[in-house]
């Protein structure tokens, strides 16, 4: 299996990551370097193997649905790049 | 006292404790050596004058009851302090200033520790010689342009260099151990679910866990006492019955069942580790442990694996880092623009590529082949452990199939840079506790290190294992100030 620029343009804009052509070509070879070494697994017959999802071992804890943190809104909106007072500010969405 | 950042964790606790030097000495000390050793590299933020004023207030009304009275810590920067900016080493972040505390390091400052600045690390924990930090690479003290190791490379390089007297850092694949090795330091990767992840800037979920990084094992011992506690603010924190580690320390380990292996024993690996694997070995039977040859046939796959769930949860993860609440923001001609030039200016090549691996085995039609395939590999290196402790109480391995290389030595090149943690990943994908203790040197003197590794939750018993060969390896870390002028 090799992966192409396509396939590499692809995944960019799935995860939201601009990519140029000359940063896609060093991704590819990366990435086919990468998975050639991953398709070691393919050697292992799993298909009676159950897949772990956590090692914790325990179920999702539930509480309850509680207030903890109160008037902290300056302190969030603080760390925002570009705030209008009690808002986050995003370019214009709806033409 | 001008030695006094050359003393450990627990000798400058018993010296505060009696009276016989205060906390704004200890702080002093450590500030001016920090501050004469820039060139390390290993802060990303430094906190000295506030450490300083915490330090005179904690000496008008001392507390000599804590555990860490007045102890300045630097900490790795991808625990968040409230109000102190947490960079986890990415440009992202740059400006990121946490409005709440870290479980663990609220920890450590209950017991009366007092931050001294955060430390470097490689970008969100992805890497393993500190040189993806957004804010340059950490160097180790051993030697000039030698990588510390990472992630956790400035938690190693402080430490070492005596610019703190303990630290903390985080290990999802080795980031404590491997370090540690690399320095000639002691590092604690703790079981999964034992320290509290809450307010950690995450990588893997499934697999990050934090520890203590220490000068030695009973320094190492006392800061897990601290840090570890169960949190239902994580809801992975597991409410087990946590040893007093410091208290319970003992080097007797007589009849303990130690297993090696054979696994490990990997094609290309250098004679000199080889060789110090059985000093290991041999130490371990001095100290009255059994030896007994064991079998963990999955071993090879396990870096695989950690290739395709690591970055799987990494891109999960970092979705969150928009440019829309916090950190750095490109401009963008609309809002998806806005988006992808934010996270392609903001995030560094190898956190870029983990993030394209992770989306790729999660993306429709490879899930079943990639993700689904590796948490079923993960399984099956998780029964071989569990086979192996029904005969043996650790499990001894080195802790990396070489010492530190020089910088920009395997950057472009990332499988070759992924071995470095060909032993250390088995233990966090199978969540169990793993600690490096430094063992001897290689031909050109930089130190090696071996792993020591226990069954989940059995933290004490590999402590003690450490405390007990430690003690019969007499190790000498060779630093020499090369960096102060």
């Amino acid at each position: 299996m090799s992966i192409d620029l396509k396939t590499i343009k692809h995944i960019s804009k799935l995860s939201r990551v601009s990519v140029d052509d000359q940063k896609a070509e060093k991704l590819a070879n990366d990435l086919n370097s990468i998975f050639k070494f991953i398709e070691k697994l393919n050697e292992l017959k799993t298909d009676k193997v159950e897949p772990l999802t956590s090692v914790a071992e325990t179920s999702l804890k539930l509480r309850s649905d509680e207030v903890k943190s109160n008037n902290i809104r300056e302190q969030i909106v603080k760390n925002s790049p570009q705030d209008n007072e009690d808002y986050f500010v995003v370019p214009k969405v709806i033409e | 006292m001008s030695d006094i950042t050359k003393q450990s964790l627990s000798e400058l606790v018993k010296n505060i404790k009696n009276k016989k030097v205060s906390s704004e000495e200890i702080t002093k000390e450590f500030v001016n050596r920090s501050e004469k050793s820039k060139e390390l590299n290993a802060y990303i933020t430094e906190d000295y004058s506030s450490a300083l004023d915490k330090a005179k207030k904690f000496d008008q009304k001392p507390n000599l009851d804590l555990k860490l009275p007045g102890i300045p810590i630097a900490v790795k920067d991808l625990f968040c302090t409230k109000d102190i900016r947490t960079t986890a080493g990415s440009k992202i972040l740059h400006n990121f200033v946490p409005t709440y505390e870290s479980t663990v390091t609220q920890n450590i400052w209950n017991e009366g520790a007092i931050l001294l600045g955060k430390l470097n690390c490689d970008e969100f924990a992805m890497g393993s010689s500190n040189e993806t930090s957004f804010f340059g690479n950490a160097q180790n003290p051993i030697d000039k342009n030698l990588v510390p190791g990472g992630s956790s490379g400035g938690s190693a390089s402080a430490v070492a260099g005596q610019l703190t007297p303990i630290t903390i850092g985080t290990d999802t694949g080795g980031s404590i151990r491997q370090p540690a090795s690399f320095t000639g330091t002691v590092g604690l990767k703790p079981t999964y679910g034992s320290c509290s992840r809450y307010g950690i800037v995450a990588f893997a979920s499934s697999l990050d866990q934090a520890g203590p990084m220490a000068q030695n094992v009973k320094d190492c011992a006392l800061l897990q006492e601290v840090i570890s506690t169960y949190d239902p603010k994580d809801s992975t924190s597991i409410n087990f019955k946590r040893n007093a580690y410091s208290k319970e320390l003992t080097n007797n380990i007589k009849g303990k069942k130690i297993g090696i292996p054979k696994e490990y024993r990997v094609e290309g690996m250098p004679k000199e580790i080889e060789d110090l694997w059985q000093k290991g070995i041999n130490y371990a039977k001095d100290c009255g442990a059994e030896i007994i040859d064991i079998s963990l046939p999955h071993t090879s796959y396990a870096l695989p694996t950690y290739y395709i769930v690591a970055p799987a949860e990494a891109s999960s993860n970092l979705a969150r880092y928009d440019g829309v609440k916090y950190g750095f923001r490109a401009k963008g001609e609309n809002l998806i623009d806005m988006y992808e030039k934010t996270r392609s200016e903001g995030f560094g090549a190898e956190v870029q590529r983990r993030i394209m691996i992770g989306t790729y085995v999660l993306s429709s039609g490879y899930y079943d082949a990639y993700y689904l395939k590796a948490q079923k590999v993960r399984k099956l290196i998780k029964n071989d452990f569990d086979e192996a402790y029904k005969k043996v109480d650790a499990i001894l391995t080195p802790s990396t199939p070489s010492a530190a290389f020089k910088i920009g030595e395997k950057k472009d090149d990332p499988v070759s840079m992924y071995l470095n943690d060909i032993f250390t990943v088995p233990v966090n994908l199978a969540g169990l506790p793993g600690i490096s203790i430094p063992a001897g040197h290689d031909s050109k003197g930089y130190p090696l290190g071996l792993q020591i590794i226990g069954k989940a939750f059995d933290e004490q018993n590999i402590l003690n294992i450490a405390y007990a060969m430690e003690e019969k390896i007499d190790f000498k870390n060779k630093i020499t100030d090369w960096w102060i002028k």
